[in-house]
């Protein structure tokens, strides 16, 4: 029987291994925090780590919902104009003419559920395309990304929105509990993305879809709808993140979430979530969050000039994909 | 009377240009084993996916027990009346063999929440059941195709429904793993289980099964009960003519002193298989058989580059071969036949004509362009000559039935012309008459020259062969001339015949 056993296809350490490809950056960033503290003293204090964390909440929620996108086997690029769109929409129906909004007046308390729905129903339109008309997902939002975004800045003339609803002020600098309200929201909202992924059959769905959609329209999901919500929720995610974006800024920017897309990319397959689908988790997406965070960081307290963020920035992105290529021994797609 | 456990009445499904049921019914009896025939393409799987609620017919009523199936958006519904193993395999490669073997039901109706540990001891239970060598935390990437259609096996059958669908699960088995779904099957039928069951195997119909439904060309021909049925008999009703079966190919004799096309020396990949020496000389067919744990599917990879060896090499017409490459196997001439025609075989989403002129693309046409009117030609006579169901040249494998993307890949294999063809599996799917179509393909390649190595089970398969090696956990075990018996080939391939321990 030795043979037979030989041809298990596992065995043992490396199924060891393989439950912890989640924690393949966990090395990096404590190699990072090691590298902070060389750099500058104030990296170790609670105050800036916090900050760093506080800095990363918009993007990990937009990360949140690519990976989510991503793990279901599709691909969503109109999520950075959600960001700035969805808050930028909702508040020009609000504020009056004279803070550059669109004058039509709803009431105050509106401007946090209006801007959700608005994100919602980016989400369900860009379902509808993809799931009814069987459109190409990424022309699709790529479409979408540019029209909403030269919506935005058409009806706004490129100006910056002012005089925010309270209620968005309020989110953006709130603490609860010592903790800045974003982190809160963005961490619990993690928490509940990983238990639902990991250990609900809901939340299994999205990695059977993105392995293999006949595979798992075969085993009684409904493909199409639990596609079309993680379109939906996506949506819902970016508008809050640009709703917290928005409340830190004091203002709606014509550019808001601009060119966001990218990092998310970084961030998510840094992390181990797969282009391809049915692979990654939501903490492997959250260390890449975290670690871009702490690079970012560093290169700031380092002085560096912030003409170099970017070949920087990209740079740490490659390296950082090749320890986790190392660290996991799986090739990425 | 007892209601029908299943029965469909005047189905019809049109695919674009293609009728792939032409109102046809079935009525599945309580309690039976009901078996399912018919050439390649002639809609049986298109009647399974109407069965099992995948596909909505365009006209025509399912019902279960009597009762009209559920609408198909209520997948839950389909689930608890019918368990199905798909033709194509609906394992998702992502995800570990536990959580595979439970999709969809992973919290094991203890509340809604998954509990990994218990899990994965239960898809160890049930792997066990089904003696299933498989680490229930392994990635089902990582399964062998024989692991993987094993899982699906033991998926189906422990859903608990009382009808189960199979549609062609012994393709992919060796006699043992058989011999266990059999046995498994004839206890849950014991226990009041219908099955409906299709295979091109007919000898399997009159072993297990009761009643038998024939079609051909989309359209209902016969049902009847098996006993008082002979093989002439079905062979007719799925064919529509009396036929004689294959006649031996009459290949001139292999020249004794000629040197090998393919020389094999000393290759080892640890685990698969060790020394493995191996000539082939020009126009010879060789045979290797052996069981799922024998290695020789591994072998077989190994040679044409699909795995890398650790030991030894690969020599066509005298020349070594890069080992572990592909592209350098088959610019060193060998054509092949993978075991897993999804994955390495063929490209969904291409043409039948640009699938299967892959390999020849480059003479097609001059600069790299390819003239789409000469590929068009090339591929029609390879449809001809294989007897290729299809829409036409331009239409997608992906649609294709299972047994006519498989002649596809054979299709491809033979195109340039090889001076070594590597066949693995070949005629897993295909139907007795197209069996005799490949066959008579491949003993035309001998007669020009070509050196053919056929590896399989299927002592159809290996008839034709000149000679046939078994191998036994890694090791060529024994050596049969042409004129074996089946009974001693069998006996060698499980092991008993042969003091090979
Ligand atoms: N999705 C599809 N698109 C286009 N044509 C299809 C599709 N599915 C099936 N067909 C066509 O319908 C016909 C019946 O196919 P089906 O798969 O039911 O055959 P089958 O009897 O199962 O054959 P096999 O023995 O080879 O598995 C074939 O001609 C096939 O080409
Ligand atoms: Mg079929």
């Amino acid at each position: 029987m030795s043979e037979l056993s030989a041809q298990l296809p596992a065995a043992k350490p490396k199924l060891q291994l393989a439950r912890f490809r989640d924690l393949a950056l966990v090395p990096a960033i404590l190699v990072l925090l090691v590298v902070g503290f060389i750099v500058s003293p104030i990296f170790l204090t609670a105050g800036n780590l916090l900050d760093v964390v506080q800095q990363q909440t918009e993007l990990g929620l937009v990360v949140l919902a690519e990976a989510l996108i991503l793990i279901a086997g599709r691909i969503d690029l109109s999520l950075e104009s959600t960001v700035g769109f969805a808050p930028a929409l909702a508040v020009a129906l609000i504020v009056p003419a004279s803070s550059h909004g669109l004058g039509v007046g709803l009431p105050e308390w509106t401007a946090i559920p209006l801007c959700l729905l608005i994100g919602a129903l980016i989400g369900l339109v860009n379902g509808a395309l993809i799931l009814k008309l069987r459109l190409s997902g990424f022309v699709v939002t790529l479409g979408m990304l540019i029209t909403i975004r030269g919506v935005q800045l058409g009806a706004t003339g490129g100006q910056n929105l002012f005089d925010l609803p309270a209620s968005v002020s309020y989110l953006g600098s709130a603490t609860w509990l010592g903790l800045p309200a974003s982190v809160w929201i963005t961490g619990l909202l993690f928490a509940v993305g990983i238990v639902v992924l990991g250990f609900f059959r809901q939340g299994r769905a999205l990695y059977a879809i993105g392995g293999n959609s006949d595979a798992a329209r075969a085993a009684g999901i409904r493909v199409d709808r639990v596609v079309w919500t993680v379109l939906v929720l996506g949506g819902v995610l970016a508008a809050l993140a640009g709703l917290l974006m928005a409340g830190r800024l004091g203002s709606v920017a014509a550019a808001q979430g601009q060119n966001m897309i990218f990092t998310t990319f970084a961030a998510a397959v840094i992390g181990g979530v797969s282009l391809n689908g049915g692979k990654g988790t939501l903490f492997g997406a959250l260390c890449g969050v975290l670690m871009l965070g702490l690079v970012q960081n560093i290169l700031t307290l380092a002085h560096v000039s912030p003409f170099w963020y970017g070949a920087i920035n990209g740079g740490i992105i490659l390296v950082a994909l090749m320890l986790s290529r190392l660290t996991t021994g799986k090739a990425q797609d | 009377m007892t209601q029908p456990a299943a029965q469909a009445r005047d189905i019809s499904k049109r695919f674009g240009r293609t009728l792939a049921l032409d109102g046809v019914g079935i009525t599945v009896a309580e309690g039976s084993t009901h078996a399912l025939v018919g050439r390649n393409g002639a809609g049986k799987s298109t009647l399974v996916s109407v069965l099992t609620g995948l596909n909505r017919p365009d006209s025509g009523q399912v019902s279960f027990g009597g009762e009209p199936a559920p609408p198909v958006e209520d997948r839950e519904a389909w689930r608890r009346r019918v368990a199905c193993v798909y033709q194509k395999s609906t394992i998702i490669p992502t995800l570990t063999v536990a959580e595979n073997l439970f999709i969809n039901r992973q919290a094991l109706g203890g509340g809604s929440l998954i509990s990994w540990p218990r899990l994965r001891r239960r898809a160890a239970e049930l792997l066990d059941e089904y003696a299933v060598a498989v680490d229930p935390a392994a990635m089902a990437a990582d399964l062998t195709v024989e692991q993987r259609q094993l899982v699906e096996i033991a998926r189906a059958l422990s859903f608990g429904t009382r009808f189960i669908i199979l549609d062609e699960p012994t393709a992919q088995l060796d006699g043992p793993a058989i011999e266990r779904l059999f046995a498994r099957m004839s206890s849950l039928r014991e226990g009041g289980v219908t099955f409906l069951f299709i295979s091109h195997h007919l000898q399997e119909i009159f072993e297990i099964c009761q009643e038998v439904t024939v079609f051909r060309d989309a359209r209902h021909i016969l049902t009847s009960p098996v006993r008082g049925l002979s093989k002439e008999d079905l062979v007719e009703a799925m064919t529509g003519e009396a036929s004689g079966l294959r006649t031996e190919g009459n290949r001139s004799p292999v020249a004794e002193n000629s040197t090998p096309v393919l020389k094999v020396s000393g290759l080892g990949l640890p685990g698969q298989f060790q020394e493995v020496d191996l000539a082939i000389r020009p126009g010879e067919v060789v045979g290797i058989a052996g069981s799922a744990s024998s290695g020789k599917v591994a072998l077989g990879e190994a040679i044409v580059g699909l795995r890398k060896p650790v030991h030894g090499e690969v020599q066509v017409s005298g020349r070594r071969l890069r080992p572990g490459s592909v592209p350098a196997a088959l610019a060193g001439g060998i054509g092949f036949v993978p075991q897993d025609r999804h994955k390495e075989g063929l490209v969904a989403g291409l043409s039948v004509a640009e699938n299967a002129t892959l390999p020849i693309a480059h003479k097609l046409g001059r600069f790299g362009a390819i003239s789409p009117g000469r590929r068009r030609a090339v591929a029609e006579s390879m449809i001809t000559d294989l007897a290729i169901k299809t829409a036409g040249p331009e239409q997608d494998v992906a649609g294709l039935s299972g047994g006519n993307q498989q002649k596809v890949v054979m299709a491809r294999a033979l195109a340039d012309q090889p001076s070594v063809l590597v066949l693995i599996d070949p005629t897993a799917g295909v139907d007795v008459r197209s069996k005799e179509n490949l066959l008579d393909a491949v003993d035309r390649a001998a007669g020009s020259g070509t050196g053919v190595l056929v590896i399989s089970d299927e002592l159809d398969d290996l008839r034709p062969c000149d000679r046939v090696l078994v191998m036994w956990h890694g090791a060529v075990a024994a050596e049969f001339a042409a004129g074996w018996t089946d009974g001693e080939l069998v006996g060698a391939i499980e092991g008993i015949g042969e003091s090979s321990e």
